[in-house]
């Protein structure tokens, strides 16, 4: 890498590093609690707006897997979000009225949490709707994964989004709260993703799955990023770009092997096709809150009047890590 | 009589202090060093959780850095205390604070009192070592290594370099073989004095204290000196990955350790309560002289490593993304490609697939849908007929299509017509095996109704195309199998050339081959071919096709006389 570029990317790090500076007085404290924060604890942060059916589920999930405190950002919550989450013990809460795409997606938001907060600590940054996994999720809690890329020197773990939905329409079968949305949208696309490297930043761009295979079907250019990279041991000077994708310095999207090995990673589980659906898809259109001019739900709203099922029989049931591992979508690296 | 343990601590203090009460309570008397970094208060702590047992003792503290003299002289000092302390113990055994004992002490001492004078330690001479990191075996013992490896790796390079170039030679003390092996070791009364008293120790602390990396080679290099019978192996189960670092158990390891029946495991985590809850609970011992046999372990940590650094064949992830000609396998099994078959047979993919045991698609890089078995829609793995989808990266598409199919060999049609970009891909796959009827492209256009000025124009455009696919399956880097007959030459004689490509693919199925698939009708073939001249376009690929003398389409009824035996 010439110094060129290496000076162009640190000036980008610095605007977005500048730009959650200055978006840092949209938020308010509702509830601060990140006083109860011990030096190794592993956090979540989280951007969420209209959540709380969801929301104790994914307290849940989270807690069980060992995470110990939550930061959540409420974008306007007005169905009782906000309240719910200040009661918890474990959360804190600042919330905001700002506009989320003026914000780059929440993610001024985020990392100005995760800078002021997340120094020095494993770091999870995920929506609402995104259930991470990794190896052996179900007998080590997250604690053994973090000790472990920290002894093998690995400053992130990348985990790829993997769509999953319901068998039938999505709106068919209503999703109730504290109800696991996997038992609901349990299948998934298991081998029609596609990668490219990006050269500048460094990491791989995913994309594929059931929203290319049936929004996308004749645009694929414009269909989702898959790629993410949510737990970070977070560092001053970390900056997250875009959504979760990618972050600078280009060092942390590093997270693939280039010389026929494999190295750990996981899934961000993403339990976005659930009812409520089409009502959130027409919010959302008429709030043109989200990426690329909300292309991605006008896409949807095009289909969703049709009552499209994602399903097909080719699709997979979900039943747990190590199916995903044989089918190659996560691995477990040199963790054994 | 009993073991004595030398532990080896410098953080996760309360597990250490489990295990050590474990131990201490088994009548096994224990040592303890404890890394002169830990602060004094969790020092204090970690002696007052001890403090009621009375063959629990503390040694000098050292500061102990990775691959340093210090881990040494720590051990040195825990062992001068144990056999001083304890006269009556026989073994002395190094352990860490991430140790866990896996069988009851008792069991250790009726192992080891069964082999009275065996010292049991990992030590190979430096030329059998194939697990040195760094490339260093025998120059751990012959350079100078002033620098940290793990703080300053750039200095210390170089300054390696810089020996090597200026040919610097340490001189190794006399007597001394160099050994190297695992540091965790259980040596004898008698060996362990013997190296600890020896008039010459000073010699050899001076020496090992500028050795890269002492603390696998001071011990085992000097029991040579000592042992009487030496057994070359660690009583401590111990992994290493690639890197070198220690491969860690966790709880959902317990069956593993429980069928290991090693002694003592490391590296445990310290958050694994179920282990040290399991192991430390306290057990009558097995009557059964079991030996300890990490074969299962073995495999499983090998595995491991063997996934990290070659991954599995063919696949393409989010963390698995070689780069070009790194891939270990381009694809993850083996397929065929048959180019220009299905122009001059009548239902080729149907005939096919009545031969051969293996999925046989139409034109997967078809211009006008991905034509999979079966008309299908969609496919395994959720892959679709797209060809907007297929088209954004043909390469994925086919690596994936191979990779869901795992199991079931894939055939596909290929001609001039479809998307040409995975060309040098499978021509470079050593999994592919690529069949080509040249020209037969110019059979659906010799039976198309279109003008024939647009009939010329295409003709020329495919023979370009074919000619261009025809020169990288000629060039020197192919790797996949690749059989390529004229049009002409393969009408000739269809049987022999298909029954080589049906043998090669299902080779268990010794059939002779018994009906041919039907030739299209070619009346007027030559004909055409001479019109397609007589407009100026020189139709080269397809062989010989004299005017007049049209290839009959009988092959199918005379398949018989051809096969000879």
């Amino acid at each position: 890498m010439g110094w060129r570029q290496t000076y162009r990317l640190r000036l980008q790090r610095k605007r977005y590093l500048i730009r959650a500076f200055r978006k840092r007085r949209e938020m308010k404290p509702v509830v601060n609690r990140t006083a109860l924060i011990r030096p190794r604890d592993t956090l979540v942060f989280v951007t969420a707006r209209n959540e709380r059916v969801r929301l104790p589920y994914f307290l849940r999930y989270y807690r069980e897997m060992g995470v110990d405190h939550f930061l959540f950002v409420d974008n306007d919550s007005d169905d009782g979000s906000r309240e719910y989450l200040a009661e918890q013990p474990d959360v804190s809460v600042w919330s905001t009225r700002a506009s989320y795409k003026r914000a780059r997606f929440g993610m001024d938001w985020m990392n100005w949490l995760l800078r002021r907060y997340g120094r020095g600590h494993w770091c999870l940054t995920v929506d609402p709707d995104e259930f991470f996994i990794y190896p052996f999720c179900d007998t080590r809690p997250i604690r053994a994964l973090t000790d472990w890329l920290e002894t093998c020197a690995y400053p992130s773990f990348p985990a790829m989004l993997l769509d999953m939905y319901p068998k039938g329409p999505i709106d068919a079968q209503p999703y109730h709260e504290g109800q696991d949305p996997f038992e609901i949208a349990c299948w998934f696309d298991a081998g029609n993703y596609t990668i490219s490297k990006n050269g500048l930043h460094q990491n791989l761009w995913i994309q594929g799955g059931p929203r290319a295979r049936v929004f996308f079907p004749d645009a694929p250019f414009a269909a989702p990023s898959l790629n993410k990279i949510p737990l970070v041991k977070w560092r001053r000077g970390y900056v997250y770009i875009s959504s979760t994708h990618m972050l600078l310095p280009r060092k942390l999207n590093k997270t693939y092997d280039e010389w026929g090995g494999e190295r750990a990673a996981g899934c961000l589980l993403h339990a976005k096709f659930l009812s409520p659906l089409s009502a959130k898809v027409s919010e959302e259109l008429t709030r043109r809150e989200h990426y690329a001019n909300s292309r991605e739900y006008r896409a949807y709203s095009e289909h969703l009047s049709g009552q499209p099922d994602l399903w097909c029989k080719w699709s997979e049931r979900y039943i747990n890590w190590r199916q995903l591992e044989i089918i190659g979508l996560m691995s477990k690296g040199n963790w054994a | 009589m009993p073991v004595g343990f030398v532990m080896m601590c410098h953080t996760a203090l309360d597990r250490a202090a489990q295990v050590a009460r474990y131990w201490a309570q088994s009548d096994a008397p224990v040592v303890i060093h404890v890394d002169a970094r830990v602060p004094r208060a969790a020092f204090r702590q970690l002696q007052d959780d001890l403090a009621d047992l009375g063959n629990v003792s503390f040694c000098r503290r050292f500061k102990c850095d990775w691959g340093t003299w210090s881990l040494v002289a720590a051990a040195q000092a825990g062992a001068e205390k144990m056999l001083e302390r304890h006269p009556e113990v026989s073994h002395v055994f190094l352990a860490s604070g991430a140790c866990l004992p896996l069988r009851p002490v008792a069991e250790l001492n009726a192992y080891l009192d069964r082999r009275p004078w065996t010292d049991f330690i990992e030590s190979v001479t430096t030329a059998d070592v194939g697990w040195t990191v760094g490339g260093l075996d025998i120059e751990r013992f012959t350079l100078h290594f002033p620098f940290s490896w793990k703080k300053r790796r750039k200095l210390f390079d170089r300054y390696v370099n810089l020996q090597r170039r200026l040919g610097l030679r340490r001189h190794i003390p006399d007597g001394l073989v160099p050994h190297l092996g695992s540091q965790w070791w259980c040596l004898t009364r008698a060996t362990l004095s013997a190296i600890l008293t020896d008039p010459d120790r000073p010699v050899h602390d001076r020496y090992f204290r500028r050795v890269w990396i002492p603390d696998e080679s001071y011990f085992q290099t000097l029991v040579r000196l000592y042992g009487t019978s030496i057994e070359s192996r660690s009583l401590t189960l111990s992994k290493f990955d690639y890197q070198g670092k220690p491969h860690v158990f966790y709880d959902d390891h317990l069956q593993l350790l429980r069928r290991s029946d090693c002694f003592v495991a490391r590296k445990i985590w310290p958050q694994a309560d179920r282990l040290y809850k399991t192991f430390l609970a306290p057990r009558a011992p097995s009557l059964a002289h079991t030996e300890p046999d990490p074969t299962k372990i073995d495999r499983l940590f090998s595995k491991a490593v063997e996934r990290r650094l070659k991954g599995r064949a063919g696949l393409y992830m989010q963390s698995r993304f070689p780069r070009k000609d790194r891939e270990n396998g381009k694809t993850c099994a083996q397929y065929s490609i048959f180019h220009g078959f299905a122009d001059i047979f009548e239902n080729f993919d149907s005939w096919l697939s009545k031969q051969v045991t293996a999925r046989v698609h139409g034109h997967i890089f078809g211009p006008e849908r991905v034509e999979f078995a079966g008309g299908e829609t969609l496919y395994n793995g959720c892959l679709t007929d797209s060809v907007a989808l297929r088209d954004y990266n043909p390469r994925a598409f086919l690596t994936n299509m191979i990779w869901n199919a795992r199991g079931e060999r894939q055939c596909f049609m290929f001609s001039p017509r479809d998307n040409q970009e995975c060309n040098w891909f499978t021509a470079t796959d050593p999994n592919a095996q690529i069949s080509v009827i040249t020209g037969a492209w110019a059979v659906p256009l010799f039976h198309s109704a279109r003008p024939f000025h647009e009939v010329r124009r295409e003709a020329a455009r495919l023979q370009k195309v074919e000619q261009a696919h025809l020169d990288i399956l000629r060039s020197m880097y192919v790797k996949a199998r690749v059989r390529i007959w004229t049009m002409a030459d393969f009408i000739e004689n269809p049987m022999e050339p298909l029954q080589t490509i049906i043998d090669e693919l299902s080779p268990r199925t010794a059939r002779r081959l018994t009906e041919a698939p039907r030739l299209v009708d070619l009346t007027g073939f030559g004909q055409f071919l001479q019109n397609l001249k007589n407009q100026g376009m020189q139709p080269r690929l397809m062989g010989d096709f004299p005017m007049g003398e049209d290839p009959r389409p009988a092959t199918g009824r005379r398949g018989r006389p051809y096969l000879v035996r």
